[in-house]
């Protein structure tokens, strides 16, 4: 009885271990998949704010979404297709990365930063937004710098880059708050309106449409300093060139005609659903920069300057 | 990308630094410091929340089988209560709803609050348990212990609960393998336990499987010793002769 269970556990364990998806990477690239096939897979979140999310019914829709879309539309008329079939595969952040490199994913257009340990892997667009890590607090509370959080209740969400960013600021500063983690987002904005942490530290846009959504949006602030700056950007699959050309120069083309600041205010100034409230985050000075001037470079080199 | 890299747990948190012998100091913590503290965590979270379990759990199941319709209300109520509310459900109750109310609760720790939540829920469950081993004696048990002159609490003491509970040491043991489990739910209000480690860590490393490999050792570990533990006991106290005591 005890050898069987022993026995089972192995067994399953080995079968989850060796199955290595089986990797399509043929010789011609995404481009010509697409063309054999008249069919695009994109890899959406169902949860990534104004950049990716789902409106039910297997829909998705984003600002991300909306430029994947841009450029497979831009990719059927290099090809001359006739009709290109885009299919929809949610992803998490934990199987985002798998599911490009084995070609289950085509074009992932979610909320994927781009930095250096994942450039090994996968390659990315050029950089479309950048997110800042901000700190969220009740209007009335009158902190206004990290360095005010001492002694206070953190708020951030298990399995984000935000932990260790705290842990990481809690070293270099000598800034000692007690960190509470909220299971997701939405956990952790009601533990900031429930007064059970003194600050919510997540990205930007995060923070916004979590406010936007609250009973009484007048009564947080997003206040202090950028605490850290990523790239996200849309991935691709590493090694092949042709299609990234493709993605660029769409993506290129929308911020030359100024389609690119449209979108974004669609997404991020204007209502969206479920909610039809707006997230209310204007362009960063980051953003602008990275339409200014497109590049794919990782997050390591922001944190440098 | 199949290749493993159990290196990962040598890794500070802060840097990602690989240090070396694995365990850091003097302010610096590895992954692996972190799973142990996460072990800790898991295991008083499921330790103490069984004692009491196992403390009210008991109480309520004897008022469940006790000749008084309030004591049988009152546990019956109890039981109905605690196990028909889904436990994350009653954890965010205990963590959100209840301090909104009651305000000086805010000041309670969610390590306290996380070990009677979870303790009430399985002690509904121990208490339905405690009264069907108490029911499982025949009648004639209890009136003997009455007719010989024993009071109602002595009947209990000396004659009931002697071979009820070690009737019911089996469905205990599970429900004790259990409360490992389900204080899995203890990541949701912020204590660092198992499963907050392994969201977190996983993220932060890249290196999933290992992790969450490590962790489902440690969770089968944990159950396992406790079903070892409580396999034992059962064969300590077994007394031949006495109902459910044979072989």
């Amino acid at each position: 009885m005890k050898l069987i269970a022993v026995l089972g556990t192995l067994t399953l364990s080995v079968v989850l271990l060796t199955s290595t998806p089986a990797l399509s990477q043929d010789a011609g690239g995404t481009l010509k998949k697409i063309k054999d096939s008249g069919a695009a897979t994109m890899g959406v979140r169902e949860s990534s704010g104004g950049l990716s999310f789902t409106v039910g019914d297997g829909k998705f829709a984003g600002f991300h979404v909306e430029l994947c879309q841009r450029i497979l539309a831009d990719v059927q008329k290099q090809l001359g297709l006739a009709k290109l079939d885009i299919k929809y595969q949610p992803v998490t952040s934990q199987n985002r990365i798998p599911l490009t490199q084995n070609g289950t994913v085509d074009i992932e257009c979610g909320s994927t930063t781009n930095n250096a340990a994942r450039q090994k892997d996968v390659a990315f667009a050029v950089t479309t937004y950048v997110e800042e890590v901000r700190i969220a607090v009740k209007a009335g509370s009158g902190i206004a710098s990290i360095a005010q959080l001492n002694g206070k209740n953190v708020a951030t969400t298990t399995g984000t880059t935000s932990v260790q960013l705290l842990r990481k600021h809690e070293r270099a500063t000598g800034v000692d708050f007690k960190e509470v983690f909220g299971k997701d987002h939405a956990d952790s904005f009601l533990l900031l309106e429930s007064g059970r942490a003194d600050a919510f530290v997540m990205d930007g846009q995060i923070l916004a449409g979590n406010i936007a959504k609250s009973k009484n949006p007048a009564d947080f602030r997003i206040v202090g300093e950028v605490l850290a700056v990523e790239p996200i950007a849309i991935m691709l699959r590493k090694d092949d060139p042709a299609f990234k050309k493709a993605a660029d120069d769409s993506l290129k083309a929308l911020i030359k005609s100024g389609e690119m600041a449209k979108i974004y205010d669609k997404w991020f100034m204007q209502p969206i659903p479920p909610a039809n409230k707006p997230i209310g985050l204007p362009a960063s000075e980051a953003t602008k920069a990275a339409w200014a001037n497109p590049n794919d470079k990782p997050a390591e080199d922001y944190a440098k300057k | 990308m199949s290749s493993w890299d159990w290196q990962v747990f040598c890794k500070d948190t802060i840097d990602g630094e690989i240090v070396p012998r694995c365990f850091g100091g003097a302010g610096d913590v590895t992954y692996l410091d972190w799973l142990l503290s996460a072990w800790g965590w898991t295991l008083s979270v499921s330790l103490l929340a069984l004692g009491v379990a196992l403390v009210l759990g008991s109480i309520m199941g004897i008022l469940r089988t006790a000749p008084h319709r309030g004591l049988v209300l009152l546990g019956n109520a109890w039981t109905e209560l605690f196990r028909n509310i889904p436990l994350l459900v009653q954890i965010f109750l205990w963590y959100h709803v209840v301090p909104a109310l009651i305000p000086p609760l805010r000041g309670v720790p969610s390590f306290i609050l996380v070990v009677l939540g979870l303790g009430l829920f399985t002690s509904a469950r121990i208490s339905e348990q405690v009264k069907a081993g108490i029911q499982s004696l025949p009648r004639g048990q209890r009136m003997a212990g009455l007719a010989l002159g024993f009071t109602l609490p002595q009947t209990y003491r000396h004659v009931i609960l002697p071979m009820a509970f070690r009737i019911v040491i089996p469905p205990l043991t599970s429900e004790s393998m259990n409360i490992v489990k389900n204080s899995a739910v203890a990541f949701a209000v912020s204590i660092s336990e198992l499963t907050l480690f392994a969201l977190q860590a996983q993220e932060e490393t890249a290196r999933g499987i290992e992790i969450y490999l490590a962790v489902t050792g440690l969770y089968f570990i944990t159950a396992f010793a406790i079903n070892r533990v409580l396999h034992f006991i059962e064969q300590r106290v077994r007394v031949p002769g006495m109902i459910g005591g044979g072989r």
